[in-house]
């Protein structure tokens, strides 16, 4: 095989890969989407609001340490070595469900029947608030994320793909991040576990009553408050999973707030209310995103992916505006 | 209603108290970011600033006598915001340090107008070391151009001098930023004859994916980093992914900081970078800092960044002000000094080894002598390589000076053409 071939199929399976990144965001965007009709634009800030707490609490981190010394001119930081990650990882859960629950009961509960206009300026408003916070009781530095999961190029795809290219051509072997391969594992089971969860448990089937019509799940005796607690721990979780993926390649800090803006093309594309659009849409913005940066990109001044993945999903607009994925809105008059 | 007024005369008297720098109060205005993504690294340079005053204030009262103020406005790296800070805190500022390419782009104007210097060190419009052209403007002790120089040298060192043929890439954050070295990399390619490949990377820089994949079918014999904030992160991670060697992936100075290395691991070991300043906490300065900052508990952080590559640029920052200051006060045998003033103090600023010495700094940065026509500095700088297990910067060779045979005529280039642009007059420097 040709060398540009296989570099070829090289960039599609990375693009993959990126594309089960970006789509471990928009889950999070569709799952809260879906059961309350809300843009939720704290999306990126709860990944980084949740990689910070499982940070903090993997090495000891003493919350709110820099007020608590400014406050009471004590001098501490830790209060010990740190815990296991499998600890630290379920007590993040529960302060995501926390955090879900004081959300219910401090903001969204008062916003019942407002214009998705203003459910989405809350959730603005959420964010920056959420930033601040994190800010606040972990501290602003740069914190570095393991929680065991291997990295770095995959050496055995790379010695087998090796010989694949035609002989006396240049060929250094396919390459992988291992990192990328746990993650499309991550996301597999976290599609599996979400899907059986709203098939086949009642918790689940109240989601997918509200999300099909919430005056109806009201009637039958379902509560819309309890749902969103729910609803919002479950996007916590998906937060957590994305921190952790994008926390391991960056490092914990501010900037993971903005991977929401690779998960923005991958929900025009795929749809907000569709959890399989948000794994086909985050698979096609990866792919086509970096087959476009590798064919044409050079030609251009390079750096299109930011832009491109745009371009590609208003592309699919033009044909289904809802997304592929999306439910047809018809609003009979 | 003699209540009313003597309750708006206490709030008149309590703003009047808080907002305006009394008569012989120095006023240092600190345009920081220690929010937003380049957050981590704006704090650590900010503390660094406002710690060295910290220590002027409490160990000598000041300069020359006069109080040092602080006053601090979050920029949070957004150039709109930075203008902003700058209109609401230029009364009686006597320089600017913006730490922000951009910011420093859009004040260029606004303080020769004002009559304020701005110090753009290691940053900013690099052809505003031309003094003759950019009278307020000064990056002294080095440049964007003088970095991409020193680090070429540094190439062809390793490579005894010989760089034909060689391939190298540089790897840039896509802005104004980024941009600044390509010309002086292209220039120093047709002089040493290497192979140049330019990889962009859009902000924030989080995802990099492609840019590797190509570097990784390039193969380059050296990989060289104008990065910012989390892009850097990435990119030394993505390097250590392809397994790359890191003793030949070299950053700017803005690439070389403790933040850009500690998230890859033991894999970053090797990394190298370019700097003007020192690196470590193993100067007599920081017993002082301890001492009088740190330990009284008057630290701008906690506290546990001195040392830290980027904390020291702004403690550097800080002293080159400070020094200035002194300077202008006794240009004008004043110890109140006004903007002028200062762009007169920093316009004649003379530094050697043993002021450094007195300064508890000896060797932590290089000699420097600012003209009228030179706002430049003498443009020398290091390669200092970091050392995962210990988890600190080392200098790797002395401070070298830039190809002054390519950078010069660029300079000059570029600020005629800025000058044309503004309608200029070149300053007479004789």
């Amino acid at each position: 095989m040709s060398p540009l071939f296989l570099n070829a199929l090289e960039v599609i399976l990375n693009g993959l890969m990126a594309g089960i990144m970006y789509s471990l965001v928009a889950l999070g965007f569709v799952l809260i989407f879906k059961a309350s009709g809300i843009f939720n634009y704290a999306q990126g800030v709860m990944a980084l609001f949740a990689a910070l707490t499982l940070v903090g609490f993997q090495t000891g981190q003493v919350p709110f340490a820099h007020l608590i010394n400014a406050m009471f001119g004590t001098e501490i930081h830790h209060w010990g070595s740190g815990m296991n990650t499998f600890l630290a990882i379920i007590l993040t859960m529960i302060v995501m469900i926390i955090f879900a629950w004081l959300l219910e009961k401090i903001v969204l509960k008062h916003m019942v029947n407002q214009a998705p206009i203003i459910l989405f300026m809350t959730t603005i408003g959420l964010a920056y608030f959420m930033e601040g916070f994190g800010d606040l009781m972990w501290g602003a530095d740069i914190k570095t994320m393991d929680v065991g999961l291997p990295s770095g190029g995959s050496i055995w795809l790379e010695d087998f793909t090796k010989g694949w290219a035609a002989e006396g051509t240049e060929y250094y072997g396919m390459y992988i991040d291992v990192l990328d391969v746990w993650a499309a594992g991550i996301a597999i089971l976290l599609v599996i576990a979400l899907t059986l969860f709203s098939q086949y448990t009642k918790t689940g089937r109240a989601l997918r009553a509200v999300a099909d019509d919430h005056q109806a799940a009201l009637t039958v005796g379902i509560s819309l408050r309890t749902i969103w607690i729910i609803v919002w721990s479950l996007a916590g979780f998906v937060a957590l999973v994305a921190g952790i993926m994008w926390g391991s390649k960056s490092g914990v800090q501010f900037s993971l707030s903005l991977i929401a803006l690779k998960a923005l093309p991958v929900l025009i594309l795929g749809g907000f209310t569709s959890i399989p659009g948000a794994i086909i849409g985050g698979l096609i913005i990866g792919v086509g995103e970096k087959l476009f940066e590798f064919s044409i990109g050079g030609m251009i001044g390079g750096a299109t992916e930011n832009w491109f993945a745009y371009v590609l999903a208003l592309a699919f607009l033009m044909f289904r505006p809802q997304g592929l994925f999306g439910e047809k809105i018809i609003e009979r008059v | 209603m003699k209540i009313k007024q003597f309750g708006a005369a206490l709030v008149a008297a309590t703003i009047l108290a808080t907002s305006v720098p009394v008569a012989a109060d120095l006023t240092f205005p600190m345009l920081s970011y220690r929010t937003g993504p380049y957050g981590p690294n704006g704090a650590e340079f900010a503390d660094g600033y406002a710690d060295y005053f910290t220590l002027l204030n409490e160990r000598d009262g000041g300069i020359g006598g006069a109080k040092i103020l602080t006053p601090e406005c979050e920029t949070a790296y957004n150039t709109a915001k930075g203008v902003e800070c700058y209109e609401s805190t230029k009364e009686g500022a006597l320089v600017y340090q913006p730490l922000s390419t951009g910011i420093t782009y859009q004040l260029i104007p606004k303080v020769t107008a004002d009559d304020i210097p701005m110090h753009t060190m290691g940053y900013g419009r690099t052809s505003a070391a031309n003094g003759k052209v950019f009278s307020h403007v000064f990056n002294y002790p080095a440049n964007y151009w003088d970095g991409a120089s020193v680090i070429i040298k540094h190439i062809s060192d390793e490579e005894k001098g010989d760089l034909k043929g060689k391939k190298i890439s540089l790897v840039y954050h896509n802005s104004a930023y980024g941009k600044e070295p390509i010309r002086t990399l292209e220039e120093l390619a047709k002089k040493h004859g290497y192979v140049l490949t330019l990889i962009p990377v859009d902000h924030p820089g989080q995802e990099q994916k492609s840019q590797w994949l190509q570097l990784r079918r390039d193969r380059p014999d050296y990989i060289i980093m104008y990065g910012w904030g989390v892009m850097n992160q990435v990119a030394i991670k993505e390097a250590t992914n392809i397994r790359f060697d890191m003793s030949k992936f070299i950053g700017i100075w803005w690439s070389g900081s403790e933040n850009d290395v500690l998230p890859a691991g033991d894999k970053a070991n090797g990394y190298k970078a370019v700097t003007f300043h020192g690196v470590g906490d193993n100067y007599p300065i920081f017993d002082e800092l301890k001492k009088f900052v740190k330990d009284a508990g008057k630290a701008a952080g906690d506290g546990s960044n001195l040392g830290t590559a980027l904390y020291n640029r702004g403690m550097y920052a800080a002293m080159l002000a400070a020094e200035a200051a002194a300077n202008a006060q006794k240009i004008h045998s004043t110890k109140d000094l006004t903007g002028a003033q200062m762009r007169d103090g920093m316009e004649s600023l003379k530094i050697d080894q043993d002021r450094m010495k007195a300064l508890g700094l000896e060797g932590f940065g290089p000699e420097i002598n600012v003209t009228c026509a030179n706002h430049g500095g003498p443009g020398l700088g290091a390669i200092q390589q970091w050392d995962a297990k210990a988890k600190k910067w080392s200098l790797i060779t002395d401070f070298v000076e830039s190809d002054r045979s390519v950078i010069d005529p660029l300079i000059a280039e570029d600020s005629a053409a800025y000058a044309k642009e503004n309608s200029i007059k070149e300053r007479d420097c004789k």
